[in-house]
């Protein structure tokens, strides 16, 4: 098969963090051992609860942020760092997308001027198919020309996420990041964008990782799911499978506790405990302590990310028989 | 003799700054009763009640009525109010970490409405704060008296308002998004401890939320706000069945399933008005799938829909049962 | 803990070896002690003799290595005006000195911090715009200015309080008053905006939603807030205290530390003067020290809350 778009393979990320005014320091693996690929025209999700560590992983994918071991390859070549040659047109073939979409634009520049600075940047074609370029960009995320000679601060929040993505998508990228893109939007928004976002993909073919703790969203938009806890993947698959029938009991729990409006109550699982602390890890597999069916290999043994059948992979020992506990129960 | 509702907002409205965010508001709360209330941003779901608690400050200017078991407070003097807050009705907030006061002990927050309401003198408040830590599920609860808010989860922390919040016994609490700052597995518990202690307590509860997920797990009546309007309110399952206003209906459909077959969204095209220039006649109206010109000419008002469902109303021009039957809307629904 | 405290002590080490070190290129640069304190027409014999008593004959670096070597072993030196030890002279004008600051602190503190307060909770009203203009004109107005313009309206026409010098009880108003007055016209400033801030806080409402009367949420939720950011400020302020006492003692003619000061940088009698310096920086080290463990006892999250040290976010 042809090489994947981005290949990372055992990305770890620590950061020194000191505890209270005259405390020691200690260390929080933000991102440990984790391993993704993301092919051509694909999109990933990495989905989890605040601190999983799924932001981190997609500024180390995309070089914001230095790993600290680990290799991450981007179309067959080592990713340059922001100090190494080559940086900056690597940059090209990758965007990103932020949550606040006001804090992404420029104040200054009009929507059109937004759009068209990339293509500036990364010399793009002759300034008339520049400006080609920013009208197409425009139509494709839904705006109209009227919007073009706007600032930010005139649009609505969807609009300015519209123009956000319209930047991204400028210089042709090969991948984008989006990162918690819908969180800072209306519900009726929301819809607007996760449809543009599964169009735009459909039909540009461009690389996505969408980093979201809505599973709902997440689902809507991505060909495979990473589920985090923890700075660990845990389970991994086709989102319709990995929700429709989560293996992982994290996964379990987590999909249970989406309230919805047309499911009963009765079905959720419910976790005891607090999101665990990233300074705090448990030995074992961190989701022992909260984990309804851990048994005694859980508390010792860190669980692997291995496959269960062709498109899925699980990390827990319930799954993969080496528990010592009782099997895995699966959600109806 | 009916039975009179435990709180009553007539025709409630409330301009800031010369901006109407609440346009003739009416609610009904009956005594242990669970609503929800939902809307996007601007609808004034939190302003409505901020506004019936007296909690807006001097730059709004506040009208209409807010009865309380039948007595309006919402001119009342602050002494009267202070007895009515946090006694009566409770409120609890989004972020829970902000709403607690970073320089207290958590333990002495909750102790000090104890002292407040219930006279309590300082060691039988903090023994009651104990007990109270307990029964909304802070593990610890001894150790964490002591501790301050930054030292505890989002999670625990929601806990501790809800605990400062049944320190006084209310009748009604009313919870503004109180999981919209947490993570899905803590709301989860979070949203399980409200409904243990309606059944323990009886308590009343209003929740505040842009989530219709949320409300559908914790209400037994909705109603549905969109810019400073409530346009439909109903029992939740009927709603959830058959929505009657469009907008409504647009919400549910635009609400992606986590299970179930995958289906595209049909997103509300537009965006929330802006409450400065609202558009002439129905709010929606530019949004809707069934506008007319009627639409544009006035704006209609929350009115029954059916007789045979007295419990069903909407502020539409196009509202009855036919269109909620639609077939169009149906198959969005129980996709 | 430790190395905080180590971080400190050298921080103001450093900051005293500079003090030192531009005290005496300033005052042995600019002018020659023997001339100033003995007069330009003293015989030249006794001029040398005086220059030769007080090593000043030396070369500039000698002096310069004695003074440090000496300041090193304790010895502040003497007084080139009376002989007698800079450290006794100096001393003996602090009473008179702290006789004036304190007071002027507590003045500062009584009057900025309820009128920034009170500005704050009538937010736009007539009240809260007199505070404010009040405010920028008290600290818009050098205190010599303000110093004179009291003596004028209050010695000169009303005849209500003596002009200057030490005595009873109003001898120290005008003085107190005047030292105090940009202080207080900082703080009301500064208390004022802290405790907007804090009132737009989510707890602050949270609760007033909790039944709280509005009296016992000011005082019991938003003042402790409120005085977190504010006490940076006093400890700017006791910097410009001791400034401000150098010039409010001279117009009033009070016998403190600040006229010592400039008296004896007129005559470049340079022991005192460094003596001097070495006590305000002493106290201003001092303060800031407080300061920030004040800090520690107000808010507890200093206290307990873990920092970030690497490049990452919390």
């Amino acid at each position: 098969m042809t090489v994947p778009l981005l290949k990372a393979e055992r990305l770890v990320r620590r950061y020194g963090v000191r505890h209270g005014f005259f405390g020691r320091k200690s260390t929080v693996h933000a991102v440990d051992d984790v391993s993704l690929t993301i092919r051509r025209g694909e999109t990933l999700a990495l989905v989890g609860e605040s601190g999983c560590g799924k932001s981190t992983t997609g500024r180390l994918l995309i070089g914001l942020e230095p790993a600290d071991a680990g290799a991450i390859s981007f179309d067959g070549t080592v990713l340059p760092m922001p100090h190494e040659p080559g940086w900056r047109s690597s940059r090209a073939r990758m965007q990103m997308v932020f949550q606040d979409p006001l804090a992404a634009l420029d104040r200054h520049l009009t929507i059109r001027e937004q759009i068209r600075e990339p293509l500036d940047i990364h010399r793009f074609g002759s300034p008339s198919e520049r400006a080609e370029r920013v009208a197409a960009l425009l139509s494709a995320v839904g705006l109209g020309t009227d919007h073009a000679t706007r600032y930010p601060h005139e649009l609505s929040g969807g609009q300015r996420q519209r123009a956000v993505l319209a930047r991204a998508l400028a210089p042709r990228p090969d991948l984008i990041v989006c990162d918690e893109p819908m969180s800072a939007l209306d519900v009726s928004i929301q819809a607007q964008i996760i449809n543009l976002l599964a169009d735009l993909q459909a039909e540009l073919g461009t690389a996505m990782l969408f980093i979201s703790h809505d599973l709902r969203a997440v689902r809507q938009v991505s060909h495979r799911v990473a589920v985090m806890y923890l700075g660990r993947i845990v389970e991994e698959g086709p989102p319709d499978e990995v929700f429709g029938a989560p293996l992982h009991p994290y996964t379990q729990a987590l999909v249970s506790a989406i309230p919805h409006p047309r499911r009963r109550r009765t079905e959720r699982i419910l976790l005891p405990g607090d999101p665990p602390n990233p300074m705090n890890r448990p030995k074992g597999c961190a989701f022992h302590p909260r984990c309804p069916i851990a048994g005694s290999a859980c508390k010792l043994q860190l669980p692997a990310l291995e496959p269960v059948k062709e498109s899925r992979s699980v990390a827990c020992h319930a799954v993969h028989g080496t528990t010592g506990g009782p099997a895995i129960r699966r959600l109806a | 003799m009916s039975t009179r509702p435990f709180l009553e907002l007539t025709d409630l409205c409330v301009s800031i700054g010369g901006i109407s965010v609440l346009r003739g508001v009416n609610l009904m709360v009956a005594r242990g009763e669970a609503v929800g209330i939902v809307g996007e941003s601007g609808s004034g779901k939190s302003v409505t009640w901020l506004a019936a608690l007296g909690l807006l400050g001097r730059k709004a200017r506040v009208a209409g009525r807010v009865r309380l078991q039948g007595e309006d407070i919402l001119h009342m003097p602050a002494p009267f109010l202070d007895r009515v807050r946090g006694a009566r009705i409770a409120m609890i907030f989004q972020d829970p970490a902000s709403s607690l006061n970073p320089v207290h002990k958590v333990g002495d927050q909750v102790s000090e409405v104890l002292r407040l309401h219930r006279g309590m003198d300082r060691r039988a408040a903090r023994a009651e704060a104990r007990r109270l830590f307990d029964a909304v599920g802070i593990s610890d609860a001894g150790r964490r008296l002591d501790a301050y808010p930054h030292e505890l989860s989002g999670g625990q922390n929601q806990r501790v308002m809800i605990a400062a919040a049944l320190a006084g016994e209310p009748d009604l609490l009313v919870a503004d998004e109180p999981t919209t700052a947490l993570d899905v597995t803590i709301q989860a518990q979070i949203l399980d401890l409200l409904r243990e202690v309606r059944t323990e307590t009886g308590m009343g509860l209003v929740i505040i939320s842009h989530d219709l997920g949320i409300i559908a797990e914790t209400c037994s009546r909705v109603a549905v706000m969109y810019a400073g309007r409530v346009v439909e309110e109903a029992p939740v399952d009927d709603l959830l069945e058959r929505p009657i206003h469009p907008y409504t209906a647009a919400l549910l459909a635009a609400l992606p399933n986590v299970d179930g077959p995958r289906r595209r969204v049909t997103a509300i095209p537009g965006s929330v008005p802006d409450l400065v220039r609202l558009p002439p006649g129905c709010p929606f109206g530019p949004r809707c799938r069934r506008h007319t010109s009627a639409c544009d000419a006035a704006e209609p008002a929350l009115a029954s829909v059916d007789a045979e469902h007295p419990g069903r109303r909407a502020a539409c021009f196009h509202s009855s049962f036919a269109h909620a039957r639609a077939p169009e809307h149906k198959e969005v629904v129980l996709a | 803990m430790l190395r905080f405290f180590a971080v400190r002590l050298l921080r103001a080490l450093i900051t005293i070896a500079l003090v030192v070190t531009f005290a005496f290129i300033v005052l042995r640069v600019s002018g020659d002690p023997a001339l100033e304190i003995m007069s330009v027409d003293a015989p030249p014999e006794a001029i040398a003799a005086f220059r030769k008593a007080w090593g000043l004959d030396a070369p500039l670096w000698i002096q310069y290595a004695r003074y440090l070597l000496a300041i090193l072993h304790g010895d502040l030196g003497q007084s080139m005006r009376d002989g007698r030890e800079a450290v006794v002279v100096v001393a003996e004008r602090i009473p008179a000195t702290l006789e004036l600051t304190v007071p002027a602190l507590l003045f500062s503190l009584a009057v900025g911090i309820p009128a920034g307060v009170y500005a704050a909770l009538q937010r736009n009203s007539r009240t809260d715009r007199a505070v404010m203009v009040a405010a920028i004109a008290g600290f818009t107005v050098p205190s010599f200015v303000f110093g004179l313009l009291l003596v004028l309206v209050f010695s000169i026409r009303l005849g209500w309080l003596p002009s200057g010098g030490i005595g009873g009880l109003g001898h120290c108003i005008l003085p107190i008053v005047t030292l105090g007055v940009g202080g207080a016209a900082v703080l009301a400033r500064f208390a004022r905006g802290a405790m907007l801030e804090v009132l737009g806080q989510p707890y602050i409402r949270a609760g007033s939603a909790r039944g709280l009367p509005w009296r016992r949420v000011i005082v019991s939720h938003a003042l402790p807030n409120a005085a977190i950011p504010t006490l940076t400020i006093v400890g700017f302020m006791v910097g410009n205290l001791i400034a401000g006492a150098v010039l409010v003692e001279n117009v009033f003619s009070w016998p403190g530390l600040g006229r010592l000061l400039v008296v004896s940088v007129v005559s470049r009698d340079l022991a005192v003067v460094q003596c001097i310096l070495l006590l305000i920086a002493a106290v201003m080290i001092g303060a800031n020290v407080t300061v920030d463990l004040l800090y520690g006892v107000l808010d507890p999250r200093i206290r307990t809350a873990p920092l970030c040290a690497g490049a990452g976010r919390c």
